[in-house]
């Protein structure tokens, strides 16, 4: 969409045309304090003219540092509305990340939170010689500061309404100059392995994936958002800053980190953005509360929990919920959905997205089961932070949905998934060489994630595109991407996939769920002694081989999966297998279990494998045993062949 | 945290809040405190430190008129309390809180922070039953209060919390929140860090200072942490065994060897014998 304004220009606009609707609330001493898009306008206003009052102009930039404040909104649209850049910058940051930051970006007026950030500033001062003005929210513990480079931000709006006085129509005329194309952000990516880049974005890049959201979801004025993810996340400034300028809905900021929960409860927002993290949070608050429950609850929630999901299976796959499951997910929503939401502050929630890294499938179900419209959104910082959305309907775990109107994929020979949007950045600040690297000739933007498009037009993310290998015959290879599919079943735990390192197929071990499988045993009347028993059951490795079978339909015919291994053992971080956050460390893993991988493409029969297992007093030990491999394809062999079940011998390890 | 020492001066002018003069107090035949005398400037922060049993305590109890004190006088901003009744002080404006925290457990934060404000209510007993008029005017305002203090002590998210759930650092908070409910013009702290970890008290000498610099309440402290007492304090007074044995700034109160004594003397002899 062409985007004919910038920022401030929408900020007139809104104060003329709804002068008295709340454009932002906050909550102080309890009460929620609505700022009408007038003020906000007075607000932005004034603190304009008090930078312009101290020499703040076009191309100059100004960093806020702090919780999400009105002031520190104000502040953003003031250096905007001169021409100036805004540049928020993570209110955790380290000194030395911020000191880089700041410096790099050449920022002349900080404007901070408070004391804790105010300190954290002046302390970086001598590294900042870029650095005139620091500007505060709040006064608290700030009296006693003597510093001449440090002024209240009362102080800066009562200069503005003095400026302004002296020199009218100054400010009128800058927001006026302003061009859609201006630099109005730079957003600085998060290294994890280099340095910080600092993102150039316009006022037309912010505005036009906002605008192509508004319009396909359908937000509208009275919608309600509650800011509370990092000033300096690109996802929180398309929401609360273009979005809510573009829209006119109303942004909300919590009291304090610790109330959010409350806040949330008592706003009901209809627009909901988080991280993967935070719903796997409260999924798992969620779960210790049921299990702290009364027995009676915990069996409601329970059941009703099944029949959610039961219902979700059947909408996913596109089949039609029987009737008696409509009527009991009809009772569950009266009874549990409902309050459920309702605790999670999502009872009014219309748009809820997660976005910024892979949901887990289950956490992802359960949420949905629930009735909260969760939908995966894909983009990156260098565009904007949206480039797609799961259209309602067509949600799915796997995919990161559809393009939004005007924006372009493709998949470059490797794999990686390339975009095209006009929320394409203006190149990385004063790194021109890494600007160039990141986008191809044509003017796609090089992700660096591997993908597909899917036969509906989705987007699907398989893996970073350095984790994705190549099969003998030249077939990229996703192993996250197979392993979460695999995952998908309720029976497998872990799995670990390989074959990307030029093997002529797929093949995986398999650590299965011990709960779910445990609990189909018991339905069976299989009797098992322990973990080791019960995997090396050949009914086990039955089951897991139909659920293979059912991933494998629904995969291309090079990268089904032929050999598997069910593991005698859970991954346990305790054995460096997986990390603390449950991330496969796959080199590890394909280490290790060396002996398996060979015997996967040796095409045994069997494996001989020593296991050290480590307890949890740090005592070791060592598990010989003889593992069965099975053949995806090949049914009756396997159970022939798989008489004796492994023997496991625990021997004290040496030493 | 280092304090300007524009505060600080030794001369004992009208500027007093706070003057106690001989003050003794004896317990059967337990002398726990004898002819102290001590002045606190108004707006300023002092610290009473002293061994266990120094009667550090029993002395605080006489301020705030829980004790009478056998002999000697106090003087509160100009007034003689020597024989008011805690109710009476209170009303002056002398908060306290308590080395064992006494808040009602099975209130809520809000609800023990408006207990504090229940000095300063004039609604009788009808009028505040059927909530009305004055009673009505009044509970906003001092609703208004309590949040600016919850605002100031950052206990947004305890609000409605039963104190008895909160961990022993919040609870000392809310304590302190409920003194403040009383807008004293002097606060008497016995032992507010006791118990705490470092960062809880790293926060609460914060909170302290912030006390003291915001709305100029003069502070009286007992405290046990010898660095958070040199470091927040404006004057220090030494007792030991009931008697003043020193006073003055932290700086010169370090240097002094009647202190030095009290403190580590009878360990050394002690050791030195063994």
């Amino acid at each position: 969409m062409r985007i004919e304004v910038t920022l401030p220009q929408l900020l007139r606009r809104n104060a003329e045309r709804m002068p008295d609707r709340p454009a932002l609330r906050e909550k102080d001493l309890g009460i929620w304090q609505p700022y009408s898009w007038r003020r906000y306008w007075e607000e932005v206003r004034d603190f304009a003219s008090g930078l312009a009052a101290a020499g703040f102009g076009p191309g100059d930039k100004l960093s806020v540092i702090g919780e999400n404040r009105p002031r520190l909104y104000f502040a953003q649209l003031a250096a905007q509305s001169l021409g100036g850049i805004a540049v928020p910058v993570y209110q955790d940051a380290i000194a030395t990340e911020l000191a880089y930051v700041l410096d790099h970006a050449e920022t002349s007026v900080v404007v901070a939170e408070n004391q804790e950030q105010v300190d954290k500033i002046l302390s970086l001062k001598d590294r900042l010689p870029h650095l005139k003005l620091i500007v505060y929210d709040d006064p608290r513990g700030l009296r006693n500061y003597d510093d001449p480079i440090l002024k209240p931000f009362e102080a800066i709006s009562a200069e503005g309404r003095e400026f302004a006085a002296s020199h009218p129509g100054h400010l009128d005329a800058a927001i006026a100059e302003g061009k859609p194309d201006d630099l109005a952000l730079f957003s600085y990516t998060s290294g994890t392995t280099s340095r910080p880049k600092g993102v150039m974005l316009s006022h037309a890049n912010l505005l036009s994936p906002a605008a192509v959201l508004a319009e396909s979801e359908g937000v509208r004025p009275n919608d309600e958002h509650l800011a509370y993810l990092p000033m300096a996340w690109v996802g929180n400034s398309l929401i609360s800053l273009a979005l809510h300028l573009w829209v006119g809905f109303t942004v909300s900021f919590p009291e304090k980190p610790e109330t959010l929960q409350r806040d949330l409860r008592e706003l009901g927002p209809t627009i909901a953005l988080a991280p993967p993290r935070y719903w796997e949070n409260a999924l798992t608050a969620i779960m210790v509360r049921a299990a702290d429950a009364t027995p009676l609850k915990r069996h409601i929630f329970d059941f009703f929990r099944r029949v959610a999901e039961r219902a979700q299976l059947c909408v996913t796959e596109g089949r039609p919920v029987p009737l008696g499951l409509r009527l009991q997910r009809a009772i569950g929503e009266m009874l549990v959905f409902g309050p459920l939401r309702d605790q999670l502050g999502l009872r009014r929630a219309r748009l809820v997205y997660t976005g910024g890294a892979p949901l887990g499938a289950e956490t992802f179900r359960f949420f949905r089961a629930i009735g909260v419209n969760l939908k995966q959104v894909y983009g990156a910082t260098e565009l904007s932070g949206l480039c797609s959305v799961q259209p309602d309907g067509e949600v799915d775990p796997d995919t990161v949905g559809r393009l939004l109107a005007g924006m372009e994929a493709r998949i470059d020979d490797t794999g990686e998934v390339l975009v095209r949007s006009e929320g394409m950045f203006k190149g990385y600040y004063k790194q021109p060489e890494a600007s160039s690297e990141a986008v191809t000739a044509e003017g796609y933007l090089r992700t660096g994630d591997a993908g597909f498009i899917d036969r509906r037009g989705h987007l699907v993310i398989v893996d970073r595109a350095k984790d994705v290998g190549k099969l003998a015959d030249g077939t990229a290879l996703a192993p996250q991407f197979l392993e979460n599919k695999l995952k998908y079943s309720p029976y497998i735990g872990e799995a670990v996939v390989f074959g990307g390192d030029a093997r002529p197929f797929v093949a995986a071990i398999i650590a299965i769920d011990v709960t779910t499988v445990g609990n189909w045993a018991e339905r069976h009347n299989l009797p098992y002694t322990s973990f080791q028993d019960l995997s090396a059951r050949p009914e086990v490795r039955e089951l897991i081989r139909d659920e293979i079978r059912k991933c494998n339909a629904a995969l291309p015919e090079p990268i089904r999966l032929r050999r598997f291994l069910v593991l005698n053992k859970e991954f346990d971080a305790d054995d460096d297998e997986i990390t603390r956050t449950r991330k496969i460390r796959r080199r590890f893993v394909a280490e290790k279990y060396g002996a398996v991988v060979d015997a996967f493409y040796r095409d045994a029969a069997d494996v001989e494998l020593s296991t050290e297992i480590t307890y949890e007093d740090g005592r070791k030990m060592m598990l010989r045993s003889t593992l069965a491999i099975g053949d995806v394809d090949e049914p009756g062999l396997d159970s022939d062949v798989a008489a004796p079940t492994a023997r496991l011998v625990p021997v004290p390890a040496e030493g | 945290m280092a304090r300007g020492a524009t505060t600080r001066t030794s001369d004992m002018s009208d500027d007093v809040l706070l003057a106690a003069t001989a003050v003794s107090k004896r317990f059967g035949g337990v002398r726990a405190v004898e002819e102290v005398s001590i002045a606190v400037k108004r707006g300023s922060i002092a610290s009473i430190i002293g061994p266990n049993g120094a009667g550090k305590t029993s002395f605080l109890n006489m301020i705030s008129g829980f004790y009478r004190p056998d002999t000697g006088s106090i003087a509160f901003d100009g007034r003689d309390i020597t024989h008011a009744r805690p109710a009476e002080i209170a009303h002056m404006g002398i908060a306290r809180t308590f080395q064992n925290i006494a808040l009602f457990g099975g209130m809520t934060v809000l609800d023990n922070i408006m207990l504090g404000r229940h000095v300063r209510m004039k609604a009788g007993v009808l009028a505040s039953f059927v909530y009305w008029g004055l009673a009505q005017r009044e509970e906003v305002a001092h609703r208004a209060r309590a949040e600016e203090l919850i605002d100031f002590l950052e206990l947004q998210d305890l609000r409605k919390q039963q104190t008895s759930a909160l961990a022993y650092g919040l609870r000392k908070r809310v304590e302190l929140a409920r003194a403040l409910a009383l807008d004293p013009k002097l606060l008497l702290l016995d032992e507010p860090m006791g118990g705490m970890n470092q960062e809880e008290k790293e926060d609460m000498a914060r909170y302290i200072i912030d006390v003291n610099e915001q709305w100029g309440t003069t502070i009286i402290l007992i405290e046990h942490d010898m660095a958070v007492v040199m470091d927040i304090s404006d004057r220090v007074t030494v007792l030991d065994r009931g008697r003043k044995i020193a006073e003055g700034s932290p700086a010169e109160v370090q240097r002094d060897p009647a202190v030095i004594h009290a403190y580590l003397g009878g360990h050394h002899e002690q050791e030195w014998a063994a």
